[in-house]
């Protein structure tokens, strides 16, 4: 870390539970967490499912509200940050609209924030150049692939310049290649805004090729078995993964899974 | 080019099925009248004939079936007198004619949009209170549900006549039976399509920290439109059904409920037919104007060409 910038906590989780009451009984999405998240880091969550990983995502965005414990966001509550507008969401399906063509989908944020019209026009562009996507603001959301959707999702999360993104498994439903291409814009994009990513994934080398911290959790109570800070360069060329330090990553996080379901 | 010409096989076939069908129940009188005019009919005798099946009296008195088309008041007009007698009423006849279809037509297609605006206007405002309001939702679905269970033709006279007791008359009455068919499609339907957005639209929404009112107009109003457009096509049959009831009770001095009533009075089944042609006919075009604007509207909506 550079001596004079003092990192700053942006999310500071303690002692959090989350219970759901279903009819089944209650079910514990989340116990005991504790968490810092700093400025700046490329936080993922990874886990099986139902381990609690997107609930605790959904928490820091309030959409989820905690049955106990503390949770702060830039040193707000949670819903607090919420209304600030303090974070991006990008979720698994892009959920763009489709009556809006791509720039209009990005415009969404900016006027129900109220931006002026011509920072509104700036902004799409700056946010459509940011995915690789000028040239194609007035194509409705079905005449773009999937992966050209869903960096339109990203590019409409980061059109307000929140500090903090949080994606749900954003890439979860693409294929393989276009995968390991978003990845590379994605720490790209990283790296140039400096924002600090929370990043829901369920796949191994996409966690330790993305993150500079790694939580890996368990399911049934959710909660958190281990958290790796990655000692990986923030230069990443997608070779990477071959690098015996990569693949040592990768193989403690696949011991923390394995722990997690044995408990 | 295919499918012109199974529409046409179609419509032939409903012809032929109509002609065929005119001959056994028109088949009687026809004889009647020969028999009046000393013609050879089998059998002659008038009472062995009104017993005896139509069918069969067809096939005695195969030449007497050119005249079961051709009958002034036939129990069943053939296709081509209903089409002479809606050419004579509409093209062939000045508008201001009290025996225009086009008059009656219009009287009863100015009630029809009135009712379908107030229907329309009140089954949109009804739906986004009850999309947005439990209490609505618990208080008011169930009335409007109700009031679709009491036939139309029970209830349109009282409501002519409470009208008229307050001094409304005219247009008004008929717009209110009108609109009170056509509002609960548009309720249904608009329900329906403002809770179209799925959680993770609705989510996304509150991430941007949007109020209820942001949500409404840019989320949850266009998500409605295609479930808009289905209800309005059906609303506005129902409109038109409405301000044709409308007419009966009143005494019917004009509109093509009027035709139809007086048509009834006077044994006049070619004027009936014509009159229910002209209302299928409107019915149609309004369905397929609305058609138009729907295709209109979703193309600008940007839908799949």
């Amino acid at each position: 870390m550079k001596s004079e910038t003092i990192t700053r906590t942006v999310i500071e989780a303690r002692n959090l539970d989350l219970t759901f009451q279903t009819n089944d009984g209650p079910v514990h999405a989340l116990k005991d967490v504790n968490l810092d998240i700093n400025q700046g880091d490329f936080v993922s969550f990874i886990g099986p499912s139902g381990c609690g990983k997107t609930t605790f995502l959904r928490c820091i965005a309030a959409l989820e509200t905690p049955t106990g414990g503390s949770l702060s966001v830039n040193g707000m509550t949670a819903d607090e940050a919420r209304r600030k507008r303090a974070y991006g969401y990008v979720f698994q399906a892009a959920g763009l609209y489709p009556w809006r063509t791509i720039a209009k989908n990005i415009k969404l944020p900016l006027e129900i924030m109220g931006y002026s019209r011509e920072e509104q026009e700036k902004r799409v562009d700056d946010a459509l150049a940011l995915v690789d996507l000028k040239g194609f603001g007035q194509k409705f959301p079905w005449q773009l692939s999937g992966g050209m959707q869903q960096r339109a999702s990203i590019a409409r999360a980061l059109a307000f310049d929140a500090d903090l993104l949080l994606m749900d498994e954003p890439f979860g439903a693409l294929d393989e290649i276009v995968r390991d291409h978003l990845n590379e814009q994605l720490l790209q994009l990283w790296a140039s805004t400096g924002k600090t990513i929370g990043f829901v994934t369920h796949s191994i080398p996409e966690a330790v090729y993305l993150s500079t911290k790694i939580v890996v959790m368990s399911p049934r109570p959710g909660r958190i078995t281990d958290v790796i800070e990655s000692p990986l360069p923030k230069e990443r060329p997608l070779d990477i993964r071959d690098t015996p330090e990569f693949i040592e990553i990768a193989h403690r996080v696949r011991e923390g899974l394995r722990a997690g379901h044995g408990a | 080019m295919k499918n012109l010409l199974a529409v046409l096989t179609v419509v032939s076939v409903i012809v032929a099925v109509w002609y065929a069908a005119c001959v056994p129940m028109n088949i009687k009188s026809v004889l009647n009248t020969a028999v009046r005019a000393d013609q050879v009919v089998v059998p002659q005798d008038n009472k062995t004939r009104r017993e005896a099946g139509a069918v069969g009296l067809v096939f005695q008195n195969t030449s007497h079936i050119a005249a079961t088309w051709a009958e002034d008041r036939p129990r069943l007009p053939a296709p081509h007198q209903v089409m002479v007698e809606l050419w004579s009423t509409t093209v062939n006849k000045k508008i201001t004619s009290k025996r225009s279809l086009v008059y009656h037509g219009w009287v009863t297609l100015s009630a029809t949009l009135l009712g379908f605006a107030i229907g329309t206007g009140l089954g949109v405002l009804l739906a986004v209170g009850i999309v947005h309001s439990k209490v609505m939702d618990m208080s008011v679905m169930p009335w409007a549900i109700v009031s679709q269970t009491i036939p139309i033709i029970a209830l349109a006279p009282m409501i002519i006549v409470v009208l008229y007791s307050i001094g409304i008359q005219g247009i008004i009455p008929k717009a209110v039976i009108s609109a009170y068919l056509s509002f609960f499609p548009v309720v249904v339907g608009m329900v329906k399509g403002l809770r179209s957005p799925d959680a993770m639209q609705l989510d996304l929404l509150r991430t941007y920290s949007a109020s209820t009112g942001q949500g409404f107009w840019k989320l949850r109003l266009p998500a409605s439109m295609p479930y808009l457009f289905a209800s309005l096509k059906i609303g506005i049959a129902a409109s038109l059904v409405g301000a044709i009831v409308g007419e009966l009770p009143t005494g019917a001095v004009a509109g093509l409920g009027a035709r139809l009533l007086a048509g009834s009075y006077y044994g006049q089944t070619v004027q009936i037919w014509s009159a229910l042609f002209a209302a299928a006919l409107l019915a149609a075009s309004l369905v397929a104007l609305l058609g138009f604007l729907e295709r209109l509207v979703l193309r600008r909506m940007g839908e799949k060409a």
